[in-house]
């Protein structure tokens, strides 16, 4: 849509913009946003510099918010909706921030304009142009949110498959959730690097926080004693839970190819009964 | 012509693979090995692939046959050095080179044949 000379929209808006700043910021406090003193002078700050941000855009050529004039207005819509969403506003809390100008704008419009067919289109131009705005801070929001989530769930993951050395040549895995293929990739890559860090030769995988083994778990599971089997280390399997153990059995996997034991208690002794250490009682200062 | 060297350590071979396999190279190594460790009574050969950081089902293939022909010699193999990347890939390739032994590195692998040749 190309601006004609005298776009009374872009008239208004510029002879305008101190009240409808003014209007603006009243507009916001009441429509319930939240925030202290220190808040409230940083959201007057943002409000003029959008506002005159705006006004640079309907400027040039487009008057409906695409286009290199528009970016800097878009900055700022987007460090918005980016600070909001991690301080949890809600997305309606955060569009409401571009929504509420529509008010003070139309009633600028309206008080300005006479002609009805120009009052019209200027309302039409305005509507546009805010409501896109508005979408662009909904989708700035959001996409904020997915960064939050997806950050998350990478920490998640990586939180999840701690590798420890209980002793001398010993690891223990402890898995806790479920093991899909991305977390077993995670989890063969943390425990092969560990056993080339440590030298280790025997890990124990410990499965008492993995709610259910069907097929596809127990098949990641012997993907990762295999490969650790590659790297010269013997897997013990252990927290086997009593209906685990006979769902394995209905499913009709074979773990024969690997140590198994009830608990971690007995895996270690195993372990340590196949390193040649063994634990006295009475023997404080283990090694 | 290329040749992978083969190193001999007392009743032990080591053979160090430092090069892109093909199949030339494996079946000179092959032909190589199996010479040697009849010409030398091996017990024990040492297979090091530390320096290798990508591996296919070839080359999977080419350890599997190197160990049961050193088996049929009498001669017990250790595949030692493999990297985690390594073992990811073949174990995603399907190939868990059952029947092969395994260790960390060198010196593990060699005391696993010392404990093993031993007895």
């Amino acid at each position: 849509m190309k601006a004609t000379a005298g776009n009374p929209l872009v008239e208004v808006l510029r002879r305008h913009e101190a009240g409808i700043l003014a209007d603006w910021l009243k507009e916001q406090a009441r429509s319930g946003t939240r925030g202290d003193a220190a808040q409230d002078n940083e959201m007057r700050t943002t409000s003029r510099e959008f506002l005159a941000a705006i006004n640079d855009g309907l400027a040039g050529d487009d008057v409906d918010g695409t286009g290199p004039r528009w970016a800097r207005a878009m900055e700022i819509l987007s460090a918005l909706s980016a600070s909001r969403a991690t301080q949890g506003y809600s997305p309606s809390e955060t569009a409401t921030f571009v929504f509420s100008l529509k008010q003070p704008v139309f009633a600028r419009l309206r008080s300005e304009i006479a002609d009805a067919a120009t009052l019209a289109e200027a309302f039409w131009t305005a509507t546009r142009l805010i409501d896109r705005l508005g979408l662009f801070t909904t989708e700035a929001y959001q996409r904020t949110r997915e960064e939050v989530i997806a950050r998350q769930q990478r920490e998640l993951l990586e939180l999840s498959t701690p590798v420890v050395e209980l002793w001398k040549d010993i690891l223990a895995l402890p898995l806790i959730g479920t093991l899909d293929s991305s977390r077993t990739q995670v989890v063969m890559e943390s425990l092969l690097e560990k056993i080339v860090a440590s030298g280790a030769s025997i890990a124990i995988i410990d499965i008492t926080g993995v709610p259910t083994v069907d097929t596809l778990v127990a098949q990641h599971l012997m993907k990762t004693v295999a490969a650790a089997r590659l790297m010269g280390a013997d897997c013990i399997i252990s927290g086997i839970r009593p209906q685990i153990a006979q769902t394995i059995v209905h499913l009709g996997v074979d773990l024969s190819q690997v140590t198994t034991k009830a608990s971690l208690a007995d895996a270690f002794l195993v372990a340590l009964a196949r390193s040649g250490s063994r634990i006295e009682a009475g023997q404080a200062e283990a090694a | 012509m290329e040749r992978i060297p083969i190193l001999r350590m007392g009743r032990f071979l080591l053979v160090t693979i430092q090069v892109d396999m093909h199949d030339q190279l494996a079946l000179t190594l092959q032909d190589d090995l199996t010479e040697r460790i009849v010409a030398d009574r091996a017990k024990g050969v040492l297979i090091d692939i530390s320096s290798l950081d990508v591996v296919d089902s070839f080359i999977g293939r080419m350890i599997s046959n190197i160990a049961g022909m050193s088996r049929v010699l009498d001669a017990q193999t250790v595949v030692v050095g493999m990297r985690p990347a390594v073992a990811i890939t073949l174990v995603e390739l399907g190939l868990d080179l059952a029947g092969v032994r395994t260790a960390l590195n060198v010196e593990k692998g060699m005391a696993l044949l010392q404990g093993s040749t031993v007895a």
